[in-house]
């Protein structure tokens, strides 16, 4: 059984927050489910043909497996993600430490300061990954296809 | 017992279960598309338990890096390999070398995580650092390691550029 202070277990219970919305969240999925089940078994035909039972692809009739081998490019895109969840942890530690060094102006200053140039470099990457083209998502569909449909 | 140590010790035991069953999950499922969407409840188990720990910035670190990042970096790395996830891969290599590879590595990371575990005095109070882990973290990275804190976005650069120049040379 964990063994906890007094202190730790009073700021446990601030977390209780969280674990209620966790527990709303997975009730909320699992309450929609039933609900839609419960109407449609209340409501529905249930007249089942091949078309129906097809899967839903916004109107487009589905062709082939949904398992296709995806562009190199989503890839790029959650590398380049990842560097700038990073950077936001980065900055929590410093969120909190510069709300309390609002106080003092020149804390404030340097604070920012500080964040400023961390931010900065990675800005430096930003550009780049931005100017190589790599968030451009409509890129190889080609203006040659765009000219030729025209 | 009191109402909030019952909870507490329930809400402990909550997120202990869900980590070592989604593990399980992770470990023994036969379809890699299934481990790796397993590994999402291992990673917020994880973090609950770094709560537990007192240790709150490296929970948020863990749900916004690990599920929020890595998970998505691991499902699209499977969706750029695997032709078809959903069907057994069937490529088991029964070969004895790479068996005892296998159990061979197994082996030396048990030992490695029984040298870490045996001279804990598990029963003893664990040092507690307060419940302001992330402030003093905070004063730490601004104040005492403000160049480790900066090379930090240059070693992120470096790797953002790196990435981006690997995966786009294909």
């Amino acid at each position: 059984m964990p063994n906890v202070s007094n202190n730790t277990s009073q700021y446990l219970f601030n977390y209780t927050n969280v674990l209620l919305f966790l527990l709303a969240g997975i009730a909320f999925v699992f309450a929609s489910i039933a609900f839609s089940r419960i109407m449609a078994w209340l409501l529905g035909h249930r007249k089942p043909d091949p078309i129906k039972q097809s899967t839903y692809e916004c109107g487009e009739l589905p062709v082939g497996t949904s398992f296709i081998r995806f562009n190199i490019r989503f890839y790029i895109v959650a590398l380049i993600f990842i560097i700038f969840d990073v950077e936001v942890v980065a900055l929590f530690p410093w969120a909190i430490i510069f709300k309390k060094s609002l106080a003092l102006k020149g804390d404030a200053i340097l604070m920012f300061a500080e964040m400023f140039v961390f931010v900065l470099i990675l800005i430096v990457g930003l550009i780049y990954v931005w100017r190589k083209g790599d968030l451009q998502w409509v890129k190889t569909l080609g203006d040659k296809n765009v000219k030729d449909k025209e | 017992m009191t109402a909030g140590q019952i909870l507490f010790n329930v809400v402990f035991y909550f997120f202990a279960l869900l980590t070592i069953l989604s593990a399980s999950v992770v470990a023994f499922s036969r379809n890699i598309l299934h481990s790796a969407f397993a590994l999402l409840f291992t990673f917020w188990g994880v973090a609950g338990l770094y709560i537990f720990s007192d240790a709150q910035f490296l929970a948020a670190a863990q749900v916004l890096i690990y599920v929020g990042g890595i998970l998505v970096l691991i499902l699209f790395a499977i969706m750029l390999t695997h032709r078809n996830p959903r069907e057994d891969s069937g490529q088991e290599s029964n070969q004895s070398s790479s068996v005892i590879l296998a159990s061979g590595i197994t082996v030396l990371v048990y030992i490695a995580l029984l040298a870490v575990y045996l001279p804990v005095n598990w029963s003893g109070k664990a040092a507690s650092y307060g419940t302001m882990t992330t402030e003093m973290l905070g004063t730490a990275l601004t104040r005492n390691y403000l160049i480790p804190f900066e090379a930090v976005s240059m070693l992120l650069l470096a790797a953002l550029l790196g990435a981006a120049y690997l995966a786009r040379r294909k």
